[in-house]
């Protein structure tokens, strides 16, 4: 059987499975496409959305695309910035990644708009003042770059400008991921946001998500095609892994420090790590246990260097990702904003309560509809182009581990 | 046949000029004096920053328990009064009590034309904005409904249309998808009537809470009371330099 029978191989290719992949990816994008013809015809009604959690579930899958997406990019990053060959010959599945969760992402924001129609309104009205405008420009441009970053890696007669375009790609995946932190970290009055943190926060974040699921991606791949990681390579990812979680639950940590130093944000952050029953569950059980510890426990436990265990603990990072977007997200709209602090508030808006979020079918639909998309990207794109990574065990110096 | 009467001093003539000039005053002199009296402002004319529309709330004299504000708001701009949480509220009436004190106060809540508005700042497409006489409203055909405004604004002052809408009233274009808030009745506004419904209707029920007129006017009654009366904005900490301000709190 020859290696690489589901990805690009001049070989011969396996055309059943690569099309049942398709119509897997196709079948979820049919539910989304549903959910949103339901939700553009009856409106957002039928969505657990309301006035009061305004970002729901879509946000929550959207956002992690999209930081991953950016993170997953450092993987070509380290190759061409840093002259890392074992990450060069990976820098084209990289790049290919980040499209994909880009679109995938930028996919389900468009999708969950109140007038997904005027998409052509938002890309041709920019208020510069608005961080999301900006962030607009960021993804446009992310497109670009990095499609030019590709083409520079994979046209031999372009590789001498992969370097240049490399380093501007990895500045800008940088200016990318800091807009995105900042849309939170910019809202002045929401106790849960409101933090500088947000953006090198999420750029560590970034380097964690976009890093986990470019190793489940490689695994993914390296197994239908019968082609066994080497070892070494397979430590390389995992111990930068485990760097990337650590560094991630540093910086939650300050994050929730920083806001207890602060009087006036205790009262959120009793709620977020105590109180506040679904979101210290997520966030304790699933962003720290399930996406930080547990995953860290495996990579530096025995079975560590067993390939299916870093998968699991990349896994499980994927996963402690939704979960920390579902705790940022919707947790920080869950807490009652405070109007007049010193005082308690009731109204018929729903002002001092702690607001009721249960996600609907529709809005599950519409967000995994990202992960359907870039998978079917991912899988297109390996099947016609050569994106698979190979190793010239030649070229690469390991250092003794 | 009679001469025809060439001598300027003629009766006949006199007569008439005297008749046009009437006739002239009488058509224009209703128009004028409205114009005087109202400075509307003609639809082509755009809204003037030389006026800031304001509003001054005085919470001692707002009833607890009285909901006429809020009620005429609904009637005035064709919302449906439905108090569901995806439903659409411009105003409402907040209950606050200092945790201290125990102090109560009931005081109406709407959006509070900020100078500086939060909304307007993180509004991707520029539809949140704020005209030069200082209201803020959403622009609904550049309004694509992400909702970052009603993330960003400190008064949770916006709704977003969750369903379509039928039986709107036309001065209040309304619609699915987009997010929408209090406008100072710009209607009403622009038609040189300078009030809002809710103030009407506040006034109707002889509480006379709210106050509503231009800022910068120093002969405006608002503008007198601001001076006489401590007012509060509130999150007076975020700056924003509100066009709603509270007394009594």
């Amino acid at each position: 059987m020859s290696s690489q029978e589901l990805c690009f191989s001049p070989r011969e290719r396996k055309s059943g499975q690569f099309w049942s992949l398709m119509a897997a990816g196709s079948l979820v994008m049919l539910g989304t496409l549903a959910a949103f013809f339901y939700l553009e015809h009856h409106g957002h009604a039928m969505t657990g959305m309301n006035n009061q959690i305004v970002w729901g579930l879509p946000h929550v899958f959207a956002v992690f695309l999209i930081v991953a997406a950016s993170g997953v990019l450092n993987v070509a990053s380290i190759g061409s910035v840093f002259g890392k060959k074992m990450y060069k010959a990976r820098a084209p599945l990289s790049g290919l990644l980040a499209i994909a969760m880009l679109a995938g992402g930028l996919m389900v924001l468009v999708l969950d708009l109140g007038r997904p129609d005027r998409l052509i309104v938002a890309m041709t009205h920019f208020n510069f003042k608005s961080i999301f405008a900006l962030n607009v420009i960021f993804y446009n441009g992310f497109f670009a770059i990095v499609g030019l970053y590709l083409l520079t890696l994979m046209d031999r007669r372009l590789n001498p400008w992969s370097k240049p375009v490399g380093l501007l790609a990895f500045i800008w995946r940088l200016a990318l991921t800091t807009a995105t932190g900042s849309i939170f970290g910019f809202l002045v009055a929401r106790a849960g946001y409101n933090s500088a943190l947000y953006a090198p926060m999420f750029i560590i974040y970034s380097f964690a998500y976009g890093l986990a699921v470019f190793i489940l991606v490689q695994s993914v791949m390296y197994k239908w095609n019968n082609i066994q990681v080497d070892e070494r390579i397979l430590n390389r990812l995992k111990n930068l892994l485990a760097i990337f979680i650590a560094a991630s639950l540093y910086f939650t940590a300050v994050l929730h420090l920083t806001n207890m130093y602060y009087a006036k944000q205790w009262e959120f952050e009793r709620f977020i790590l105590l109180e506040g029953g679904i979101y210290p569950l997520l966030f304790w059980g699933g962003q720290v246990l399930l996406g930080g510890i547990l995953p860290l426990i495996l990579i530096f436990s025995r079975a560590g260097r067993h390939p299916a265990t870093v998968f699991l603990a990349a896994l499980l990072v994927v996963l402690g990702g939704h979960f920390q977007m579902y705790v940022t997200i919707i947790g920080g709209q869950a807490f009652p904003l405070d109007i007049f602090p010193g005082y308690a508030e009731s109204s018929t808006f729903y002002d001092g309560v702690v607001n009721d979020y249960t996600p609907g079918i529709w809005e599950f639909l519409l967000g995994i509809g990202g992960i359907a998309t870039a998978f079917l990207i991912t899988t297109a794109a390996v099947r016609v182009l050569k994106f698979m990574p190979e190793d010239d065990f030649k070229d690469i110096e390991f250092k003794a581990h | 046949m009679s001469e025809p009467n060439l001598n300027p001093d003629s009766s006949d003539r006199r007569a008439f000029l005297k008749a046009s000039a009437v006739a002239t005053g009488t058509a224009l002199a209703p128009g004028v004096l409205l114009y005087g009296i109202a400075q509307a402002r003609a639809p082509e004319e755009p809204a003037s920053d030389k006026v800031r529309w304001g509003m001054i709330i005085d919470t001692t004299k707002c009833a607890d328990g009285c909901n006429d504000c809020v009620t005429a708001c609904n009637t005035e701009n064709g919302l449906s009064g439905k108090t569901g949480p995806q439903d659409s509220q411009w105003i409402r009436k907040l209950n606050i009590r200092h945790l201290k004190t125990g102090v109560e106060i009931s005081l109406p809540m709407m959006c509070q034309h900020c100078e500086h508005p939060p909304c307007v700042d993180v509004c991707p497409t520029g539809a949140s904005m704020k005209r030069a006489d200082g209201i803020v409203l959403v622009d609904r055909h550049i309004c694509i409904g992400c909702r970052y405004c009603m993330m960003a604004c400190p008064y949770k002052a916006r709704s977003f249309v969750h369903e379509p809408l039928t039986d709107q009233n036309p001065e209040v274009p309304r619609g699915k998808g987009c997010v929408e808030s209090c406008t100072f009745c710009v209607h009403k506004v622009d038609r040189g009537e300078n009030t809002t419904a809710c103030v009407e209707a506040c006034n109707a029920a002889g509480h006379q809470a709210m106050l509503f007129g231009d800022l910068n006017d120093p002969d405006s009654a608002i503008a007198k009371a601001m001076k006489t009366y401590a007012t509060t904005e509130v999150r007076a900490d975020l700056r924003l330099n509100t066009g709603v301000r509270y007394q009594g709190i």
